[in-house]
């Protein structure tokens, strides 16, 4: 049964992705209904400064995530193996409400190197096309490049408020940014955040080994701002509960603190809440979709026809509906043939913990984005033609939280942990504590891909999403490569004590969460036979379907996905609204 | 209330606005909910004020044991109270009976396969926290009487830790069905909990766990102390709710 | 005076006074002759102004006196059906759209001017709730433009039963004959010699169309304002609206008619931030007057005596209740208000120098503490942030320790707040009470 009237515009899941296609479309005067599997929350009644500060239940319980009860994936690392459910939190961080993950996030708001978007073109450009087919990875380009998307990281930066500082305006490379970065029409729209102690000795040996440390643009804001849209938004009090927290004074940059003020008023939108959409639903011919079927609060289904669907959930969830819904080839990983699924991509990460006797850290004071990092072993930085891997990772400290029950397990190395000895071990380490966490790209896998598990299903029959997945060899090279990097970069810091940590000396698990961005399996592309969407986030298979989110990328970088994302709904919104309706069609040639 | 109702109802008792509650009807949204009270599935859940009535660790011997071991695990000393002094046990008996207790958030669907451990690389449980409690303490104190004709608890204090350093270390197996390295991770992890967690939840008594190592607790604003870098500032921790 | 008192008074006054009703003294309450300017002849359901300057005045004069707050249930269709609780019983808004059967299409230009101007309407008299006693000073040529756009409102048939939930007597139209002769004062705006064009048409603005006064003069037993203190303030539910003299304490002595006239437009004037009952003034009616009226009504207001208020000496910084105020500020809200009392931009209110908190009244401090509050949104300032409930976890004494603090800090001086108001507030509002702790 159908309970609304047609709209213009369904967005199945109203995170970032899904508010800033809202606000866009909307202003455009389009009728936008948008359905979340979640409850509504906001800042003021959900997450005040009065309640936000908790860790045991928003950053050991994690209950501003969805639960693996109700959204999990069962994983393998071979398709020779029998896949099994991610029962615990794992490394699939989904939003618990309205706001997706875009509630809870940390913060970090990069955009990503020229040379991620054209991965496989610029690596057979430098190093030949045995680097780039190995026989394992799986590269391929975009489909769009950085300067295409410019002016939409552009966009999404106005709308966040990120606070940073540019290093390339124009070409014009100043060394107080990060002059690796791609070229920006303009500086940040708010000035970095502060210099905490962790970074200014990271900074001050980074520069003495002669690599190029600079502030990580952060999402939480250095100073009140008002956005393009009037929304105001306040400064960040550096009180450190922002990953997997909310943000009580509007700091932190989220759909809640940047959107909704305004979409929320708007006559043409609404948002129905709780309810969970199961299905795509596809036209007679096969060439288009007429909605979406969801399964509201009580259980009931409901049908909401749209003459456009906007899939804007989580990655894995955008991919689990592509294959529910029956809309395009599923990737088959023994002849490589098929979209749907393919390419999925984590990240790789190693780094050290080092404990710097005689400091005070203070470490409770901080940000989710808050550190320094160098980009001097990022993309394709430095030259790789002696390396046994392409990509590499952004290194950096962060001065994010001094949680004190998470930080319990952050002691030297022959510490006790339990005990007197533990108490005396944790009361002298507390404040000397600081980490180098490398952010490393992921390549994807000829191997590695989403399907729909034969086994377990979720709490309303419908299969669970399986996935099958290792690291590339080139990144666990490249990971070995910068984890001796953080080292060296830890000595020079002074560090007594180093303790080194590479994620992807072992196989890859879901269980072990050395990152929570996984992305790919509906990427974009210029070819219809490597990819689910065109590079306007367009079904090839159903025109007025869009699947926007990190399910897009076909690799993943060194830096937070984020950003990438909210430039690439806002793209993806103004091809609608500009071209999308007036003639409806593919936006591209096949 | 708005504005209407608030003129018109000078001088007399204002219609009390009704309770925000988690919306049970049709949950569309047209407008920005304007009321503004604490969501209720947002407030905070302190741990009852009970004064020591368990909800879920009734059993007297499992209970015996349990403190036992955390006081093991977190011992008093010249760093501050034990686990129990501490509240550690009110507090786990509080996370058992709620929905941690209950494995709310678990997707606890079978089977579980014999690959799963390894493929995870960590071991995986169907069972709830309160199932594994109810297990593990009960093959923990059967142990001790096998092996010490004792109860745990009243085994000498460096035979128990060498019990439980059996177990961390893999060493020891309390029965087929507890996975014994995995218990001990559970009850350390629980204890760092209780000791480290905002007082409301029955543990870190006196904030005695911040105040070990420095954590200032539920504040919200350091934007005052930021400059201070590598300065020792030595605030006073509070807690989410403050006493009366 | 508890709430059955004043009803009991009501009762006895209202009754007493309709069994006078009569006589010369009646006649001018009820004379309009003053309407005799308008049209006899034609119904407004047969009447489509052509006169476009005229429609967009009167939409404008319609804004002024914010008719869609009350005509509407919440879609600003004119169509009535807001219920508003009342001492005496709960009334009903009319239907006001052209609707010849259930709205006022039947009624004539000159009908109108009589239910807005004098209260007198098709069903008989109108309750005071309707603030005729404001809109008498409205102009001949406002009501004019304003028929004109009420001609021009699309016309839905909804059935209103105004009164019938008002119990007797006070369901007699007739019984506010009484009313209106003991305080309906039934004339024009008078003119004041010398008086400037700007303070002349703020005056105008703030007594007849704003009916400011409406919420910010007390009132009396009976629900009439006093005239004596106009404008000094006054509970109105569970809202305190303050003093809007030119007063220096609390009033808006210390505020330049700029900053008056941004905090009507907008809100906020960069300190002080509207919620409750005034943002809704601000975002239904005074965000769409021109910024030179709303300079007007600044000055108009700053231009006003008042009460005569000072302030007190402020409490010492080294009270108990003021170091417990200090730590609770830091923890609670300093996060948003800023560490010296600043405010943060367009979201959060400053307090340091905000007189808006300073009245002896914490009435609206302790509500938004106890239940948080939405600043308004207009079309320049959309957020709209939430001030977030803290009844949960702060006691009465709590909450008038951080009250202390605010409103005896950075300059600021203001009489100390006590528990036991809170405490009343609370049960008011049926606000949550302090969330229990382990014993510890």
């Amino acid at each position: 049964m159908a309970t609304n009237g047609k709209a213009d515009v369904v967005i199945v899941g109203l995170g970032w992705a899904g508010s800033l296609m809202a606000e866009e479309l909307t202003r455009a005067g389009l009728n936008v209904i948008a359905i979340d599997r979640g409850p509504w929350m906001d800042t003021s009644t959900h997450t005040p400064p009065a309640v936000d500060p908790d860790e045991l239940r928003w950053g050991i319980r994690k209950e501003l995530l969805a639960k693996p009860k109700d959204n999990t994936l069962t994983f393998r690392n071979r398709t020779d193996q029998v896949a099994a459910p991610q029962r615990e939190h794992g490394i699939f961080e989904l939003g618990g409400g309205v706001g997706g993950a875009g509630f809870h996030w940390a913060g970090m708001a990069w955009r990503f190197s020229p040379w991620d978007f054209e991965i496989r073109s610029k690596t057979i450009e430098r190093y030949g096309i045995a680097r780039a087919d190995d026989g394992e990875m799986q590269l391929q380009d975009w489909g769009v490049t950085y300067d295409e998307m410019e002016p939409f990281y552009d966009r999404f930066e106005r709308i966040a408020g990120i606070s940073g500082k540019a290093g390339n305006i124009d070409g014009v490379i100043d060394p107080e940014g990060n002059p690796f970065e791609g070229r920006r029409t303009r500086d940040y729209p708010t000035p970095r955040l502060k210099t905490l102690r962790s970074m200014e000795v990271f900074n001050e040996a980074t520069a003495r080994m002669g690599y190029h440390p600079f502030t990580i643009p952060a999402a939480n804001l250095s100073q009140p701002y008002v956005n393009p849209l009037g929304v105001s938004m306040g400064a960040c009090t550096y009180c450190g509960f922002c990953l997997a927290y909310g943000c009580g004074n509007f700091s932190k940059s989220s759909p809640q603190a940047c959107v909704f003020p305004v979409l929320m008023r708007r006559p043409n939108f609404k948002v129905i809440t709780e309810s969970c959409v199961i299905k795509v639903n596809k036209a007679a011919d096969g060439k288009t979709v007429t909605g979406v079927t969801y399964v509201d609060n009580q259980g009931r289904e409901q049908i909401q026809d749209a003459d456009i669907v906007c899939v804007t959930a989580f990655q894995v969830d955008n991919v689990r509906l592509m294959l529910t819904s029956g809309i395009g080839q599923p990737y088959d990983p023994a002849t490589q043939t098929g979209t749907v699924g393919r390419n999925f991509s984590f990240q790789t990460i190693s780094g050290v913990d080092m404990w710097i006797e005689g400091e005070v850290m203070n470490p409770f004071i901080g940000a989710g984005a808050h550190g320094s990092q160098i980009d001097d072993f990022n993309s394709d930085n430095f030259d790789h033609s002696e390396l046994d891997f392409i990509g590499g990772a952004g290194i950096l400290t962060l001065a994010r939280d001094g949680a004190p029950i998470s930080k319990a397990g952050k002691l030297p190395a022959g510490s006790p942990r339990w005990g007197s000895g533990f108490k005396k071990a944790y009361q002298d380490n507390y404040q000397t504590y600081t980490t180098i966490f490398n952010q490393g790209c992921s390549m994807p896998v000829k191997g590695g891909y989403l399907d729909l598990d034969p086994n377990y299903k979720d709490k309303f029959g419908v299969p669970l999403l399986r996935l099958t997945y290792d690291y590339a060899q080139s990144d666990r090279n490249m990971a070995k490569f910068t984890m001796d990097r953080s080292i060296e970069i830890a000595q020079e810091m002074g560090a007594k004590h180093i303790t080194p940590f590479n994620f992807a000396d072992k196989p890859f698990t879901t269980a072990i969460i050395a990152s929570d961005h996984v992305i790919g399996g509906a990427v974009m592309g210029a070819d219809p036979a490597t990819s689910v969407v065109n590079p306007f986030l367009q079904s090839w298979d159903c025109h007025n379907l869009f699947v926007v989110g990190a399910s897009a990328f076909p690799m993943n970088a060194g830096y937070n996905p984020t950003a990438t994302v909210g430039a690439l709904a806002i793209r993806a919104a103004q091809a609608i609204h500009q071209t999308y309706v007036h003639n409806p069609g593919s936006l591209v040639e096949g | 209330m708005n504005r209407r109702e608030a003129l018109f109802s000078f001088g007399a008792a204002a219609a009390a606005t009704a309770a925000v509650t988690h919306p049970a009807g049709a949950l569309t949204l047209e407008k920005y909910p304007t009321q503004m009270a604490l969501d209720p599935a947002f407030a905070p859940r302190p741990a009852p004020r009970v004064g020591g009535q368990m909800r879920v660790l009734v059993n007297d011997i499992d209970r015996r044991t349990l403190a036992a071991a955390f006081d093991r695990l977190m011992p008093e000393d010249e760093y501050g109270p034990s686990a129990t002094q501490a509240g550690c046990i009110e507090f786990l008996d509080d996370q058992l009976a709620g929905p941690y207790g209950a494995g709310d958030v678990l997707y606890r669907e079978g089977p579980k396969m014999a690959g799963e451990d390894a493929l995870m690389q960590a071991p995986q449980f169907i069972a709830t926290p309160r199932e594994r409690y109810a297990t593990g303490l009960a093959a923990l104190e059967a142990y001790a009487k096998e092996h010490d004709g004792a109860s745990f608890a009243d085994l000498q204090p460096n035979r128990q830790d060498e019990i439980l350093r059996g177990l961390e270390e893999g060493a020891i197996s309390l029965s087929p069905e507890v996975h014994s390295k995995a218990f001990f991770e559970l009850m350390l992890n629980n204890v760092r909990e209780g000791y480290f967690s905002d007082p409301i939840y029955g543990g870190n008594k006196d904030m005695a766990g911040w105040k070990l190592i420095g954590f200032p607790g539920a504040r919200y604003d350091y934007r005052l102390y930021a400059d201070r870098v590598g300065e020792k500032l030595d605030l006073e921790p509070v807690s989410l709710i403050p006493r009366d | 005076m508890t709430t059955m008192r004043k009803i009991l008074t009501g009762v006895v006054g209202l009754t007493a006074l309709a069994a006078i009703g009569g006589g010369a003294w009646a006649w001018n309450t009820l004379s309009t002759t003053r309407n005799a300017v308008a049209d006899y002849s034609t119904r407004l359901a047969d009447f489509r102004s052509t006169d476009e300057a005229a429609i967009k005045r009167g939409e404008y004069v319609m804004h002024a006196a914010d008719c869609s707050a009350c005509h509407t249930k919440g879609n600003g269709d004119f169509a009535g059906g807001y219920e508003m609780p009342t001492p005496f019983g709960t009334l009903v808004s009319s239907n006001i759209t052209p609707d010849v059967d259930t709205g006022i299409g039947a009624m004539t230009e000159k009908d109108f001017f009589d239910a807005v101007r004098h209260g007198q309407g098709s069903k008989g008299l109108l309750y005071p709730a309707m603030p005729y006693t404001a809109y008498v000073k409205l102009t001949d040529a406002d009501m004019h433009d304003l028929w004109a756009y009420m001609s021009t409102v699309q016309p839905v048939a909804q059935k209103i039963d105004e009164n019938a939930g008002m119990p007797f007597p006070f369901n007699i139209r007739l019984a506010m004959l009484g009313w209106d002769m003991l305080f309906f004062k039934n004339a024009p705006l008078p003119v004041v010699a010398g008086e400037t064009a700007e303070i002349e048409r703020g005056r105008y603005l703030v007594e007849g169309p704003g009916h400011c006064s409406a919420c910010h003069t007390p009132r009396n037993a009976l629900g009439a304002e006093i005239a004596a203190q106009n404008l000094e303030g006054a509970r109105v539910g569970a809202w305190f609206a303050p003093e809007i003299t030119g007063n220096p304490h609390v009033g808006l002595g210390e505020s330049t008619v700029q900053e008056v006239a941004a905090y009507l437009g907008t809100g906020t004037d960069g300190k002080a931030m509207a919620s409750g009952p005034m943002a809704e003034a601000v975002e239904h009616s005074l965000q769409y007057m021109t910024e030179d009226d709303r300079l007007a009504m600044a000055a108009y207001l700053k231009s006003l005596p008042g009460s005569g208020k000072t302030a007190p000496a402020p409490l010492a910084a080294s009270t108990p209740a003021m170091a417990r105020g200090a730590l609770a500020y830091e923890v609670n809200c300093s996060a948003c208000h800023g560490v010296a009392g600043e405010g943060m931009g367009l979201l959060a209110p400053a307090f340091a120098g905000n007189h808006g908190i300073l009245a002896d009244d914490v009435t609206n401090l302790a509500h938004v503490l106890l239940v948080g509050a939405r600043a308004a949104a207009t079309n320049v300032t959309p957020t709209s942030a939430g001030m977030p409930s803290f009844a949960w976890k702060m006691d009465d004494r709590q909450i008038a320790d951080v009250l202390d603090y605010i409103r005896n800090s950075w300059g600021n001086a203001a009489a100390p707040v006590r528990p036991e108001d809170i405490g009343a507030l609370r049960s008011e509002l049926d606000a949550a009470t302090k969330l229990a702790t382990p014993l510890q």
